[in-house]
């Protein structure tokens, strides 16, 4: 059956949407056909403090080498309440947040969160060490633990910046590998958007909390990252075909136009205003929004395209279709059996509910 | 994305695969929804066996499914679809009678209005009752007019009304059981897909892995549920509750590979009988979840039933996704290198 849906996306007309044409397709009442994502809110969030997380271990490790100890501070301590963050996120959007450590009762590499919860385990003791060094009030350093802790938080920082690359772009992969199309087909643009943007916000942490002089690094990480989150995000839109729609209306799309404005602001901003504190600080703040918003949007982008049967039956039968005349000469590899590609039967046949 | 295949070849031994020795043949259900007459003693007889809790009681408009879809709480859906086709080659008789659909597009449009207000797009219907904060459009009294009766004979309209009881696929490259990060989900020794109940810690991973929107959370308790394929009964050498209750046998279960053949010759007979519409849905081993272990022969296409048309395991995809998130997390760690090295004072 054929579904208009015109009068729903009309509030929301945008030029990308008026040059893609109504798409004409069958269902079951207008029923998706894939379970909504159960997930809520915590989710995205995650997305979002998961990426700062990982930005700032990068960060305080090299601050931390090249002896810039205010943006090393920022780092882990950026790092850490991230971290945290993420802990209480991932947990709480579990049905049975009791049983979180069943997490660990296996490691699947087909389970992108099974990878996932290694790369957690495997960051969170660097991170978590290096932090506390920094938390280490000035009476106990000379202990003997406040040494050994001193001495550790190097290593310890550099183990968390080496997984955390793995922890900024797995979560593009836990989105990408399901059935829900506007995330599994962006799968291969999904990484540069999601690292970008972890950069972006870690870079804008940095600069907040960093007098100027000692950000640098902090500036030109959040400049690389932002350009990638931008550059991809925007690919994203024009590679999907019928699917980016997800991504170009509604409320996925006033969060990613949201986090663009925010983004380019902030970039804006971060190149401008490298000499003042003020500048710098709300350049990095808006970084750091945007990067929130863009995971908000994409997350968005994902429930609306497995709400909607179209996201789902007009791709595939598509492809379905285009297979069939190509499979023409290779029997046996249909989908659907028994159907005659000279008489459309069902086709010539439609008018379900 | 690329759509290149990168699973290996579907085995012909998915539990030998998954580590059982000498285990029990591949087991599944062939349902035949050519001979399904909608009496729903399927959804009935699953709820009894496996005390599966009630999924809200709703008068849904479609058809006579009030049911919806399949959920945590469903674990068989008969679908009911009104057309105004004729079934197959045969002459319903109804040329002379007043006759018409009985789901116009008006109804159709007020349940799919009510859907698009639920909070998960009509995504709950089988696991919770359909909560929509306005009330459903008054569609008025029934008229005892007849359809057709109105306007004369030109309006009058062919029908038929197809019946399909829907179940999980227990595919062959099954995307619940790839994402399952606790090993919940099982592969068992007849070759089907299980969640193990005091393991699953309600992740909800499965659910968006699916590709036919089978599994899904339980509100109450906040596990995952689907269809067993009555593990338990299997294990007894009974056949599961809903093929046990079929009065007409449209769910067979049996053997896969006896239940394929059987499949296909039943095809081959309805084609000469000039049923040219029937298809067979799932039972392809070389379809993008490797074949299903329970298989449809269809009416007509599989999205008229709420049946993706070409699933597709998300796992097919992840070298491709594992690929491009290496590459961003290397351009990751280059820019933070980069920036201190760009930066040296």
């Amino acid at each position: 059956m054929t579904r208009d849906r015109s009068t729903a996306s009309l509030t929301d007309t945008t030029r990308e949407q008026r040059m893609v044409p109504e798409a004409e397709f069958r269902s079951y009442y207008g029923r998706p056909v894939l379970k909504p994502p159960v997930w809520e809110w915590m989710v995205p969030a995650y997305l979002f403090t998961g990426g700062l997380a990982a930005g700032s271990a990068v960060l305080a490790a090299g601050a931390d080498v090249t002896g810039r100890p205010s943006l090393r501070r920022a780092g882990r301590l950026g790092s850490l309440v991230a971290l945290t963050a993420s802990g209480v996120l991932l947990v709480g959007d579990l049905g049975r947040p009791e049983r979180f450590h069943h997490m660990l009762r296996v490691a699947k590499p087909t389970s992108p969160m099974s990878v996932g919860t290694w790369i957690i385990t495997a960051f969170s003791p660097g991170a978590g060490i290096a932090a506390i060094d920094e938390l280490v009030p000035r009476r106990w350093r000379r202990t003997l633990l406040g040494r050994l802790l001193h001495r550790l938080a190097r290593p310890a920082g550099m183990s968390a910046a080496l997984v955390a690359p793995g922890l900024a772009s797995y979560t593009a992969v836990l989105l990408s590998h399901t059935a829900v199309p506007a995330w599994k087909e962006a799968g291969e643009v999904l990484p540069f958007v999601f690292t970008g943007s972890a950069a972006a916000a870690s870079g804008g942490l940095g600069m907040m909390f960093t007098p100027v002089d000692e950000a640098a690094p902090a500036r030109w990480f959040a400049i690389c990252g932002a350009t990638m989150e931008l550059t991809a995000s925007r690919s994203m839109e024009t590679r999907l075909g019928l699917i980016a729609e997800a991504y170009t209306t509604g409320r996925a799309h006033r969060l990613r136009r949201g986090s663009e404005l925010l983004t380019v602001a902030g970039l804006v901003g971060t190149l401008l205003g490298r000499r003042s504190r003020t500048v710098s600080g709300a350049a990095g703040l808006a970084l750091a929004a945007g990067s929130a918003l863009q995971r908000f949007g994409v997350f968005e982008a994902g429930v609306v395209s497995a709400k909607d049967p179209k996201y789902t039956v007009v791709p595939q039968r598509e492809r379905l279709e285009r297979g069939l005349r190509a499979s023409a000469s290779v029997p046996g590899d249909e989908a659907v059996v028994g159907v005659d590609p000279d008489e459309p039967i069902s086709r010539a046949r439609s008018g379900g509910p | 994305m690329k759509h290149t295949k990168s699973l290996p070849k579907p085995s012909a031994d998915v539990a030998g695969d998954a580590g059982h020795v000498d285990h029990p043949p591949r087991v599944g259900f062939f349902t035949d929804t050519s001979v399904c007459i909608g009496c729903k003693a399927c959804e009935v007889a699953c709820k009894e066996w496996n005390l599966v809790p009630d999924d809200g009681f709703d008068l849904l408009g479609m058809s006579m499914d009030n049911t919806g879809s399949l959920g945590a709480s469903t674990w068989r859906h008969v679908a009911f679809v009104e057309q105004p086709v004729p079934l197959g080659a045969q002459t319903s008789g109804l040329a002379g009678l007043p006759t018409g659909t009985s789901a116009g597009t008006a109804a159709a449009e007020v349940v799919a209005s009510r859907l698009r207000a639920a909070e998960r797009g009509g995504g709950e219907l089988g696991t919770s009752p359909l909560e929509v904060p306005e009330v459903p459009e008054d569609l008025g009294m029934p008229t005892f007019q007849r359809p057709g009766d109105g306007t004369g004979a030109e309006s009058r309209t062919d029908f038929r009304w197809l019946m399909s009881s829907d179940v999980c696929k227990h595919c062959t490259h099954a995307g619940c059981l790839d994402v399952c990060p606790t090993g919940a989900l099982f592969r068992t020794e007849f070759g089907t897909v299980v969640v193990q109940q005091d393991i699953c810690n309600g992740c909800g991973y499965c659910v968006s892995g699916c590709p036919y929107g089978v599994i899904d959370r339980g509100v109450v308790d906040g596990r995952a549920h689907k269809c067993t394929l009555c593990y338990d009964r299997l294990h007894d050498g009974l056949e599961p509750a809903c093929a046990k209750a079929c009065p007409t046998d449209s769910i067979q279960f049996g053997e896969l590979d006896e239940l394929r053949e059987r499949a296909a010759n039943r095809v081959d007979q309805l084609h000469e009988r000039g049923v040219t519409e029937a298809r067979l849905y799932g039972a392809d081993p070389d379809d993008g979840v490797g074949g299903t272990g329970a298989f449809f022969l269809l009416l007509d296409d599989p999205e008229v039933y709420g049946l993706p048309p070409d699933p597709v395991v998300p796992t097919r995809d992840a070298p491709a996704m594992w690929k491009a998130a290496g590459a961003a997390g290397a351009a990751f760690l280059t820019a933070g290198v980069a920036a201190f090295l760009g930066t040296r004072r």
